[in-house]
C-alpha cells in the first residue's frame, strides 16, 4: 500500500508502475475521501484534561498514553489543546506547577464530525497540524482525528468493499481468460415450477444479473433477459409439470434452453404468430397470454428453434452471438449505464 | 424527468422506500399498457410504465426491460409482494389517481415523449 497523500499536489504515480490493480485502488481512496465522514475513523476513546489541572498531569499523561496532545475540556465544552511543544515552553519558564489554562492553545482548529474526510485531509494540508479535534452539530467535543485515523479508515474500508466486490466483479468478468480448453462455457440451471407465478422471472432476473456481472454490454442483457422471461412465463402458464432453464454462457455466444415435458404444442407454425394464443381468461388477467411471446424471443435471439410434440412435451432453443467487442468473461466489461 | 417530478406531475404516491430512489435516475419516456408482453416488446430502456395491473409479474417485467419507474393507475394499491420486489430491484413504484388515459395525456403535455417502439434488432 503507497502512502496516503495529504498535500495539495500529488506526486504519486511518480516512479511507480501502475498496475490496473494500483489504479483501481487510487481512484476509489478518493472516492472514498468523499464518502467516509469523519465520526466513522476518529479515535471516541478520548483522553481530555481540565484547564485548572497543573502542567505536571500533561507530562505524567502524555508519557503514560504515549500521545503527543491532549484537548482540554471545561464544562463539556472544548476549551483548548495542550501539546508537546506548550509543554516545552513551560518547562523552560519551569513552570510545572502553573495550570494548563497558563499554556495551553485556545486558537483552535476543529473538525465536524458529519464532515467526510476530504475535509479532514484538508485541513490537515493547510495547518500542518497533526491531530484535531472533532466537534459534534452541537459543538460537543466527540473525538479526536490523525492522519493515522484516515489512514486507518481507507485500510478498512478498501479491504472491504474493494476486495470483496471489485475483485468479485474483476474475476467475473475475467472468468473465461485464464481456463484451458477447447471449449469452455458455464451452464446456469433453474427449475421452473407451474404456476408458480409469485417466483415467476426470478430465473430470468438472475440470469440477467449473471450477464451483467460477467460484463456483457446491458442491452445484450436486456435482449437476453426478455427472451428468456417469455421462455419462463411459457413453462410458467402452459407446462403441466413445469420445466427447466438452461443457460450455456460462453465468451462469443449464449445459448439457451427450455423444455417440458407436456402438453406440447398443437400447430408449432400458428403458434408463432403474433396475437396467437391459448391462454385462459385467469392467465390474461395477471397480463400475459396476449401472444405475443415466441414472437418476441424471435425478435430478441439471433436463432431460434421450437419443437414439440403433443403428450410429449417442447424444447425451445434460443441462440445469442456476441461480436468480439462483446464477448462476456473476457474482460471486455462494457461501461455500466 | 425524475422521479420525485414525476410524483408531482401523477400527484401520485410513492409506495417504494425513499431509501430505494435513485434521484438522478431520469426517466426518458412513458408507455403505457397492461399486457406485460406487449410492455416487453415495445418499450425502450429508461421509460416510466403506466399501468393497471399490480402483481409482481410488472416489476419482474420492468427488470428486464429496465424500466425506471412504475405507476398504478386509478389509484390501484399493489399486493405487498409487488412492493417488496420492487425495493428489491430498485425500481420506485407510484400510485396515481387518475386513469390511464389522463395520466398518459399530463405526463406527453410535459414533453415527456413515449418510448414504445419495435425491439431494436
Amino acid at each position: 500500500m503507497r502512502d496516503l497523500d495529504f498535500s495539495d499536489e500529488p506526486p504519486r504515480f511518480k516512479g511507480k508502475v501502475i498496475t490496473d490493480q494500483l489504479a483501481g485502488s487510487i481512484t476509489r481512496v478518493e472516492e472514498l475521501a468523499y464518502i467516509i465522514r469523519i465520526e466513522e475513523v476518529m479515535t471516541k476513546t478520548l483522553i481530555t484534561i481540565s484547564p485548572d489541572a497543573p502542567m505536571s498531569d500533561v507530562v505524567e499523561l502524555l508519557r503514560e498514553k504515549r500521545i503527543s496532545g491532549v484537548p482540554v475540556v471545561e464544562n463539556d465544552e472544548l476549551a483548548g489543546l495542550i501539546s508537546t511543544e506548550d509543554l516545552i515552553k513551560c518547562l523552560i519558564n519551569g513552570e510545572l506547577n502553573s495550570p494548563v489554562r497558563k499554556y495551553m492553545t485556545t486558537d483552535l482548529v476543529f473538525l465536524n464530525s458529519f464532515d467526510y474526510l476530504t475535509e479532514a485531509m484538508k485541513t490537515f494540508a493547510r495547518t500542518g497540524l497533526g491531530r484535531l479535534p472533532v466537534l459534534d452539530e452541537n459543538k460537543k467535543l466527540v473525538g479526536i482525528i490523525t492522519k493515522g485515523d484516515i489512514t486507518y479508515g481507507f485500510l478498512k474500508a478498501l479491504e472491504h468493499d474493494y476486495h470483496e466486490e471489485e475483485v468479485r466483479r474483476y474475476r467475473a468478468s475475467h472468468l473465461f481468460e485464464d481456463i484451458e480448453s477447447d471449449r469452455t462455457s458455464l451452464i446456469l440451471r433453474y427449475v421452473i415450477n407451474h404456476y408458480d407465478f409469485m417466483h415467476g422471472g426470478a430465473a430470468s432476473s438472475n440470469i440477467k444479473k449473471a450477464l451483467l456481472r460477467l460484463g456483457a454490454h446491458p442491452q445484450l442483457a436486456r435482449r437476453i433477459g426478455i427472451a428468456v422471461y417469455e421462455a419462463e412465463m411459457n413453462l410458467i402458464i402452459h407446462a403441466d409439470h413445469g420445466g427447466s432453464i438452461h443457460v450455456e454462457i460462453e465468451p462469443h455466444q449464449i445459448s439457451i434452453y427450455a423444455w417440458d415435458d407436456g402438453p406440447g404444442i398443437e400447430d408449432v407454425k400458428e403458434a408463432m404468430k403474433p396475437g396467437y394464443s391459448t391462454a385462459t381468461e385467469e392467465i390474461r388477467e395477471l397480463g400475459f397470454g396476449a401472444g405475443m411471446g415466441l414472437f418476441n424471443i424471435s425478435r430478441c435471439v439471433d436463432e431460434m428453434k421450437l419443437e414439440s410434440e403433443i403428450g410429449k412435451g417442447t424444447q425451445l432453443s434460443m441462440k445469442v452471438y456476441l461480436k468480439d467487442d462483446e464477448s462476456v468473461g473476457e474482460g471486455y466489461q462494457s461501461e455500466k449505464e | 424527468m425524475n422521479v420525485s417530478e414525476l410524483i408531482d406531475i401523477t400527484q401520485g404516491q410513492l409506495l417504494t422506500k425513499k431509501s430505494c430512489l435513485d434521484p438522478d435516475r431520469e426517466i426518458k419516456g412513458g408507455c403505457s399498457a397492461d399486457l406485460m408482453s406487449d410492455v416487453l416488446a415495445y418499450i425502450q430502456p429508461d421509460a416510466v410504465l403506466m399501468t393497471g395491473l399490480i402483481n409482481p409479474q410488472v416489476v419482474r417485467t420492468a427488470q428486464m426491460a429496465d424500466v425506471a419507474a412504475i405507476v398504478f393507475v386509478r389509484g390501484k394499491m399493489p399486493p405487498d409482494e409487488t412492493i417488496k420486489l420492487a425495493e428489491e430491484s430498485e425500481i420506485p413504484l407510484i400510485s396515481s389517481p387518475f386513469g390511464m388515459y389522463e395520466l398518459s395525456g399530463r405526463l406527453h403535455q410535459t414533453g415527456l415523449p413515449s418510448l414504445e417502439n419495435a425491439i431494436e434488432d
